[in-house]
């Protein structure tokens, strides 16, 4: 599909920064979340979680729990359904473990009682026997000799053998022959990185309200990035038919890729089924931290080859990513994004999916990309400073472009990175003067966003306004943009329309609100569902008119005859049709249910300024600069808001953010005291450049935002930090301790 | 969990010698309520002492200070002389935590604690901050440092409580700072405080308390450090000798915070940077 | 149980409720007064989503006692606009997208109100350190801060 109807101008609607529809419910405190709703005869639960890393359970006793006053339930995984197999055996084990507790938090338990405090009293009394098992929780040491085993018979046929059982999967990709390659540079370096765990961070933690009767039929309340696959999953792990079981998503208080996960609804189900009663299930903080996904923590070694005029010869990378006690680590990802921006020659990656005693991992903001990137932009950083090379002027030579053989295997269509490059090299902040003490650093980002099945329905009402039904959550401002796209298709205001994220029984499948998708694919269906629209008001019009259907066009909101020779008609406003649409042949309903496949992919720059106290190893960020290829912003603001807050997070997981486990495999920092997000007073003002360079698989050329923007910050403010403190930092996160023994290294030469 | 709110110290003191279990007293909450809500200490007593008359007192006494043991941080930054006395002990208070926690936390709740890491002892230490206490057997009055005896302990006895903190008059020619490092900008932990107090004769310091926090079980006071600074001008010499000392009393741990080497080095650069702030607040710099 | 009688004011209204000893102000806004503007993103004063003013001081209400409250003004998002006029924070904020997820957003703005009321003309060093207690991890605070800066620029000019 090419970008069609309108070019990149010409658009009234789209490209405009209308008010969010959500806007007066946030800021009055209306908005219901997932913690907000309540039901008639409700009862609340609690998790008994495992506090060892590895343990067989032997016995779980809950008679001095059911003893309690006002407890009407308690779960363990016997209430779980048997013989499931595949992904769905991997999310109940995670949901509610059999045998063996996992990791730190892991779920043995649940118990339902009448009040909050009553449940969490109740959940103390379930006694829970366990006999402790090595663990390992590093991911060089998991697949390492000796390493305890996770759980036998994980891996897949990918595994070369004599690999450690931990390892479970297994990618190798890329072309040319990269020894050739490295024998033709000037300067081959070589060099080895590790990054720690950091988590989604969002600061509401996962909750639900569920209800599910004798009968089989249920409903969920909860907030998810996709309440279709609630549905799909709960259904499986309670046993009952996913039609019986209607999710309706809350509004979501930040995801990241955290709440593309199930975790709670199937343990609320089963308590519900069992005392009869709705059950409402709320994470604290702390269970946030020790069983939701965190990223995978890495391992990476990186060689790349230059030429004295900064020409890359050749590319290798191999990277270990830890993905907690299931399989499933991006290391795919990690290992595709890793030389993407480069075109080149030779290139060759490997990646190893390596389990350990922590929580799964989940998807966060371009899984796996923003390590890699990490990794090789700082070897390229010091090729650059090693060879006194422009690093912008460098990526630009080297950059991939439309119709270079990407380092992941197939052809690049239309892209934007050069754009990003040029537009970065532009920007006042790449010559702007540094303070002393202050470092910079440049990176670029890549990241491949995504389709997925979607469906979205868009219905009239009499008096001339529209009902837009999406099925992907909003986590970004999407109910403003589908608005801006509908109202651009129909040509009537934005303020017309109101979209609503349906429920599981008002649509048909979505995928998760993931992958960059939602702008590009529920926007798409969008766009083609107010095309249906129109070719039914069309026919309409023709009706009345006695004229054929085709000789009749939409313009400006409204029919009319498509030229002198179709004959001479007043034109009919999109009001005038719907007003008697009943008399006419009945509602007027526009739909579009498909699979997109041209999700296009986005390039980033990011420019970072860094001031380094070296006495205390404290870092400053002073000024950062997110430059973007968004295909078409539809809402400007929003893609700004992207930007900010992709450069934001990643900020967080450079500096400060990490999973610490102590010697007995305990999580040591489950509090947002010591899991050391950015505060307000930690960031600068993020300065953004919106790059369009239309994505020829979407109708006005969208590409995703969301992700990208995370993928350059690790590495750009390495390099920033690093050029600052005059040390090359290869350890995420680059704390101050960390900052002051790689200086004090360097001293001891 | 019993809550009581008693209208006196003698009547706190004697709910919490006759409890059972373990007891809490209540002022600004801000470390009993996360301790409470993160299942990690379930008071079965907990006496909210909010409710005895002047708690929320900052009044002057003997030419220095008795503050309430109620009295928020965000009421003594607000307070129109006590930071121009004790510039170091009101900004240490203020750096706890956010501007929410400022609305309730207290000195005496920070102190009583036990935290090593707590940011107000230092600077009340090297203040010469006394408490005074209310117990079953009637009133005495303690000084800072002789509080805690180790992480999350006191020298209070069972049925005592601090009934008010009381800050000597500041005197001539004398200046205080309080630093930590942190992390972030704002809300972490201290990885290492230093409270510094000085007096000078001329350029020359007469007389000095230096105290380091987070870097041992209890917050320390340096008499090592205070004896590098005083009879120098805090030449550069000097400063060396008190970051040597500052370190050197160092008995820090590694954990999620921070490291051994960490918390040694970083001790000697706060001591350097809060002297020569309260070397100024005294006078030094004319 | 024994549960403890509370007569407290909360946005202007006299409120009476019972709860347990160990109930949080947040706890007894939400699950029994049915206020559920403020959010619990933690529990522990980390996040600020739970802010609210007590006599005018701002707090988190997760670290307050509902037993506290006897005899107290509650001040919470829901009483922060005039009817249906929003507060000039509020319209600012969605003007700006200095929200996206939302959730953190009760407790920033119930924190800013506090902010211009002490301080009618902060600086952006001043209205970032106010706001380190607030936890934002969609927006990277930019907007927000932007937001709050020229609401108060607007407020001191209609003044």
């Amino acid at each position: 599909m090419a970008p069609d109807g309108h070019g990149t101008n010409g658009f009234k609607v789209v490209g405009t920064r209308p008010n969010r529809p959500d806007g007066v419910d946030k800021v009055t405190g209306r908005a219901k979340f997932g913690a907000d709703a309540a039901a008639p005869g409700m009862l609340h639960a609690a998790i008994v979680r495992s506090p060892h890393a590895h343990a067989k359970i032997l016995k779980i006793d809950s008679a001095k729990a059911e003893a309690m006053k006002g407890v009407k339930a308690v779960v363990t995984r016997a209430d779980f359904a048997e013989g499931l197999t595949g992904e769905n055996w991997n999310i109940l084990e995670n949901v509610m473990a059999s045998d063996t507790a996992l990791y730190d938090g892991h779920a043995v338990a649940a118990v339902a009682a009448s009040t909050p405090l009553a449940a969490r009293d109740a959940a103390k009394l379930i006694e829970v026997e366990y006999e402790l098992l090595p663990h390992v929780t590093d991911v060089d040491k998991a697949m390492g000799s000796g390493a305890p085993v996770i759980r036998t018979g994980a891996a897949d046929k990918s595994v070369p053998e004599g690999m450690h059982p931990n390892v479970v999967r297994y990618h190798e990709s890329g072309h040319g022959d990269v020894e050739k390659g490295f024998a033709e540079a000037d300067l081959v370096l070589e060099d080895s990185f590790k990054t720690e765990a950091t988590h989604q961070g969002y600061i509401e933690p996962h909750a639900c309200l569920a209800q599910l009767g004798p009968d089989g039929k249920g409903e969920v309340w909860c907030c998810t990035q996709g309440h279709f696959n609630v549905q799909k999953v709960c259904a499986a792990l309670v046993g009952t038919d996913a039609s019986q079981l209607r999710v309706t998503p809350s509004e979501i208080g930040g995801g990241f890729g955290g709440k593309t996960v199930v975790f709670i609804e199937p343990v609320a189900l089963a308590l519900s089924r069992k005392a009869n009663r709705p059950v409402k299930l709320v994470m604290s903080r702390s269970e946030v931290f020790r069983a939701t996904g965190p990223t995978a923590s890495t391992s990476m070694d990186i060689k790349i080859g230059m030429t004295r005029d900064g020409k890359i010869t050749a590319a290798q990378g191999v990277f270990r990513l830890q993905g907690g006690a299931f399989p499933g680590a991006p290391m795919e990802f990690t290992a595709m994004c890793a030389f993407a921006p480069y075109a080149l020659e030779n290139v060759h990656q490997v990646g190893y999916d390596v389990m350990s005693n922590r929580p799964k991992q989940a998807a966060y903001r371009a899984p796996g990309s923003p390590m890699a990137a990490f990794a090789v932009e700082s070897v390229v950083d010091q090729l650059c400073n090693e060879l006194d090379l422009d690093p912008i002027e460098v990526r630009l030579k080297n950059a991939s472009k439309e119709g270079t053989k990407a380092s992941f295997g197939p052809k690049f269509d239309r892209i934007g990175l050069v754009e990003t490059l040029e537009a970065a090299k532009a920007h006042p902040h790449h010559k702007a003067p540094l303070a002393e003490g202050q470092g910079r650093g440049i990176s670029c980002g890549f990241w491949f966003n995504h389709g997925g099945e979607t469906a979205v329905s868009l219905a009239l009402s009499e008096d001339g306004t529209v009902s837009l039904s999406v099925g992907t959550p909003d986590i970004g401002g999407s109910r403003a943009s589908m608005g801006q796209m509908a109202a651009e298709e129909l040509g009537i205001p934005y303020e017309k329309i109101r979209t609503t994220v349906a429920d599981t029984a008002t649509l048909g499948y979505n995928e998760i609100s993931h992958g960059s998708r939602v702008t590009y694919a529920s926007g798409l269906a969008t766009i083609q569902a107010a095309r249906d629209t129109v070719q039914k008001l069309c026919a309409r019009a023709a009706a009345k008119w006695g004229i054929d259907e085709d000789a009749v066009v939409w313009e400006d909101g409204c029919a009319k005859p498509s030229g002198p020779n179709a004959g001479e008609f007043e034109p009919l406003p999109l009001a005038r049709i719907a007003r008697s649409m009943g008399r006419t042949g009945g509602p007027i309903v526009g739909h579009f249910e498909a699979t997109p496949e041209g999700a296009g992919v986005s390039f980033a720059t990011h420019i970072v300024d860094a001031e380094v106290d070296k006495e205390t190893g404290q870092t400053k960020v002073v000024r950062y600069t997110v430059v973007q290829d968004a295909g078409k912003a539809i809402h400007p603001t929003y893609v700004e808001g992207q930007f900010q807050g992709g450069a934001a997070q990643g900020i967080g997981w450079a500096l400060n953010e990490e999973y610490i486990y102590g010697e007995d495999g305990r999580l040591q920092n489950s509090l947002f005291l010591d899991y050391r997000i950015p505060v307000a007073s930690d960031l600068p003002m993020i300065d953004t450049v919106i790059v369009e360079v239309p994505n020829p698989g979407h109708p006005y050329g969208v590409r995703g935002v969301g992700e990208t923007s995370i993928c350059p910050p690790l590495a750009a403010i390495a390099n920033a930090v690093s050029n600052a403190a005059g040390v090359r930092l290869k350890e995420l996160p680059m704390s101050p301790p960390r900052i002051l023994a790689a200086l004090a290294a360097q001293a001891d030469g | 969990m019993q809550y009581h709110t008693p209208g006196s110290f003698d009547d706190a003191a004697t709910i919490a010698a006759k409890a059972e279990g373990v007891t809490r007293f209540l002022a600004g909450g801000t470390d009993v309520l996360v301790q409470l809500r993160a299942d990690m200490v379930t008071p079965d007593v907990l006496i909210d002492i909010k409710h005895i008359d002047g708690v929320s007192d900052i009044a002057r006494e003997d030419g220095g200070w008795r503050i309430g043991v109620a009295v928020t941080g965000a009421e003594m930054t607000e307070h129109p002389e006590l930071d121009k006395e004790w510039p170091g002990v009101v900004e240490a208070m203020d750096l706890i935590g956010s501007t929410q926690i400022q609305g309730r936390a207290t000195l005496v709740g920070n102190l009583c604690n036990g935290s090593p890491a707590a940011d107000s002892v230092p600077a009340m230490i090297a203040a010469g901050a006394s408490v005074s206490v209310v117990g079953p057997d009637g009133s005495r009055t303690i000084k800072v440092e002789d509080v805690p005896t180790g992480p999350g302990r006191t020298s209070l006895e069972k049925g005592e409580v601090v009934s008010a903190v009381h800050l000597p008059a500041r005197g001539d020619n004398g200046g205080d700072a309080y630093l930590r490092f942190i992390p972030r900008t704002e809300m972490d932990i201290a990885v290492v405080g230093c409270g510094v107090n000085l007096r000078l004769d001329g350029d020359r310091v007469a007389e000095a308390r230096v105290s380091l926090g987070a870097v041992a079980p209890t917050v320390l006071l340096v008499e090592e450090a205070a004896q590098a600074v005083i009879g120098t001008t805090l030449d550069a010499a000097a400063l060396e000798a008190l970051s040597a000392a500052a370190s050197a009393a160092c008995k820090p741990i590694n954990d999620k915070r921070g490291t051994i080497e960490f918390r040694t080095h970083v001790a000697g650069v706060l001591a350097k940077r809060a002297a020569k702030i309260a070397y100024d607040r005294a006078g030094g710099a004319k | 149980m024994t549960m403890i009688h509370v007569t407290t004011t909360v946005n202007g209204d006299e409120v009476e409720f019972l709860c347990d000893p160990r109930e949080t102000l947040l706890d007894v806004l939400r699950d029994r007064l049915a206020l559920t503007g403020a959010k619990e993103g933690c529990g522990t004063g980390d996040c600020g989503a739970c802010s609210v003013t007590v006599d005018d001081r701002l707090v988190c209400s997760c670290l307050m006692l509902g037993a506290e409250a006897e005899g107290k003004s509650i001040g919470t998002i829901e009483g922060m606009a005039d009817g249906e006029a929003l507060h000039p924070l509020q319209e600012k904020f969605i003007e700006y997208a200095a929200l996206q997820c939302g959730v953190c957003t009760p407790g920033v703005l119930v924190a800013t109100e506090a902010l211009l009321k002490k301080n009618p003309d902060p600086t952006e060093t001043e209205v970032r350190y106010w706001l380190a207690g607030n936890l934002c991890r969609c927006t990277g605070y930019d907007k927000i801060i932007r937001a709050v800066l020229d609401t108060a620029a607007d407020l001191r000019k209609a003044s």
